[in-house]
């Protein structure tokens, strides 16, 4: 950044430079379509959640619970094979009121993500998920909640087969 | 340590700005040629290059890495591309000292660059992809989520108000009122200002974020006995380290981040620094929200946990202040084409210890900076030391 530069390099260029075509530009989409294996432990999750229950995973050696399942333990290498059953029942971590969508277009409604601490689990480990039935001036860190699950006959094997998670009593 | 002293010798960088005319190598090349043109070199000097750059989605580009290449000086010459995520443009740091000091090369040239203004309608989207594709995607989340959510549990865990966190994005895009190639820079904004723009995913509001931006930064790294032939003031690489944790980011105590720790520790020992709230004279830590400068400081061991918004409301961090953070301005203010933004902080520790910062030059002749950088799920800490001193 020495003073022998007067003047810096990179042109600006507006939305309008590019709409009126003022200068020249491409417009291309790239088609990206993929299927994604759940593979061994997200299987047994979404095996799971069709089945209206949240599992866990355990290390016996690291005594740890964690979800989402994952096929071995990050810590000490081991496979992680042993699936616990957890109540659908946590505490929020942390919340956010999101009034934009993916591309930035606003939304009336908030969204309210979550990161969820499920009970059962070796603190921290929670999952994100959106909260629901409550008002959003009601939210609080340390509110404790339940999944809210779609009908039996709903259910895919998805994360989105929990609808929200809501509050366990009425604030 | 058998490994050969590194320092920087030279660097450049084009204006930060929204919307670039030039290519993604156009710009690599104007950045790289001034780097090399600042210390008096040309291609032929030039042993390696290595290569910053974002997921090849971002620019729309495949084979990123290799499309840049000639325009990053890598013509006939072994070139390597490196990624981390938005931890890239400090991990250059050890990526090109690598390089030089294990006798590879004598001189590296060393390029960062993004362009993210080429994604429709909006850059934001390109980011989606990184939450896991079959327990996250599903419930349509953005990226303004992890920031959002991690920013509420760190106000929640100190008792941290907005306006706390306010005052860096005010302090920063003053800084970058200075910088020549700043997107941001506002020298009249004030803490009202980022607390009535728009609320985007609260805690999170329009100001408390960095833009959308094209640019590129380059640097030259020179191995010793090079080195202080081609300048009589290097600026040497005393200490780096970089840390991932998993991609389980809701599986961590969002309101510390311990990878920038452990990252900060590795550069530290390498260093020698054993206080680093004394021998760290100029920081520029990673700041694309300004709650991520106040996070990173207490990860860098620079401010007692919850304690960084003290320190800014002190004017500890201030230009002025007994440890600068941001001085050039930061992503908040002097934009954030993410891999560019980077390595424009390790370029600015150069800049400063040679006191070649012009208006933005930080008062009292600093002899040692840390740049740090942050990324991917919440997840990589990478961090350079350099200093005027050459290490032992
Ligand atoms: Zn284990």
């Amino acid at each position: 950044m020495t003073q022998r530069i007067a003047s810096y390099p990179g042109t600006a260029l507006s939305e309008e430079d590019i709409e009126r075509g003022r200068v020249l530009s491409i417009h291309d989409r790239l088609r990206a379509d993929y299927a994604w294996d759940a593979g061994l432990a997200i299987g047994r999750y979404l095996d799971g959640l069709k089945a209206g229950q949240i599992l866990g995973v355990r290390c016996e050696r690291c005594d740890r619970t964690v979800v989402p399942p994952r096929a071995f333990c990050e810590q000490c290498f081991a496979p992680m094979d042993a699936f616990v059953p957890l109540a659908g029942v946590g505490t929020v971590n942390t919340f956010s009121l999101c009034y934009v969508t993916w591309d930035v277009k606003r939304i009336a409604e908030p969204l309210i993500p979550s990161v969820i601490d499920l009970d059962g689990t070796s603190p921290p480990a929670g999952i994100m998920h959106l909260l629901g039935g409550v008002a959003t001036d009601r939210v609080r860190i340390g509110m404790r909640v339940r999944a809210v699950w779609k009908p039996a006959r709903a259910r895919e094997g998805a994360i989105t087969d929990i609808r929200y998670f809501k509050p366990l009593r009425r604030g | 340590m058998s490994m050969r002293r590194v320092a920087v010798v030279g660097a450049g960088m084009t204006r930060f700005v929204r919307r670039a005319m030039e290519t993604p190598k156009e710009l690599a090349w104007h950045a790289a040629r001034m780097a090399l043109d600042s210390c008096g070199l040309t291609l032929k000097d030039v042993g390696g290059v290595c290569i910053g750059s974002a997921p090849d989605a971002f620019d729309g580009v495949h084979m990123k890495g290799e499309y840049l290449s000639d325009g990053s000086g890598a013509w006939g010459k072994p070139v390597m591309r490196s990624f981390v995520g938005g931890g890239t443009g400090v991990f250059l740091g050890p990526h090109g000292w690598y390089h030089a000091a294990s006798g590879l090369f004598d001189v590296v040239l060393v390029v960062a660059e993004e362009k993210m203004s080429s994604f429709y309608p909006h850059a934001q989207a390109a980011f989606v992809t990184i939450f896991d594709h079959t327990t996250e995607r599903p419930l349509k989340p953005n990226l303004l989520w992890i920031f959002a959510l991690e920013m509420n549990r760190y106000m929640q865990t100190y008792g941290i108000s907005k306006r706390d966190i306010a005052q860096v994005a005010v302090k920063n895009k003053r800084n970058a009122a200075d910088h020549p190639c700043a997107m941001l820079g506002e020298a009249n904004i004030t803490i009202e200002d980022v607390l009535n723009s728009e609320v985007l995913a609260w805690p999170v509001q329009r100001l408390d974020v960095s833009p959308v931006s094209d640019g590129a930064v380059a640097i030259v790294m020179a191995a010793e006995g090079v080195a202080e032939r081609i300048t009589d003031r290097p600026v040497w690489v005393q200490g780096v380290g970089w840390n991932l944790d998993t991609a389980y980011w809701t599986n961590r105590d969002l309101a510390y981040p311990a990878y920038v720790e452990r990252a900060a520790r590795m550069a530290y020992d390498m260093a020698g620094v054993r206080e680093p709230r004394k021998e760290i004279h100029i920081v520029e830590p990673y700041d694309p929200f300004d709650y991520k400068e106040l996070h990173h400081l207490e990860g860098l061991l620079l401010a007692d946990r919850g304690k960084a918004p003290e320190l800014t409301a002190q004017g500890v961090t201030a230009r002025e202040g007994a440890m600068p953070v941001c001085p050039s301005g930061g992503l908040l203010g002097v934009g954030n084409p993410i891999t560019a933004a980077g390595l424009m902080k390790v370029a600015e520790l150069f800049w400063q210890l040679r006191g070649e910062a012009g208006a933005r030059q930080v008062p009292g002749k600093p002899e040692r900076g840390l740049a740090q950088a942050w990324g991917d799920l919440m997840q990589v800490g990478t961090v350079t030391i350099l200093g005027t001193q050459r290490p032992a």
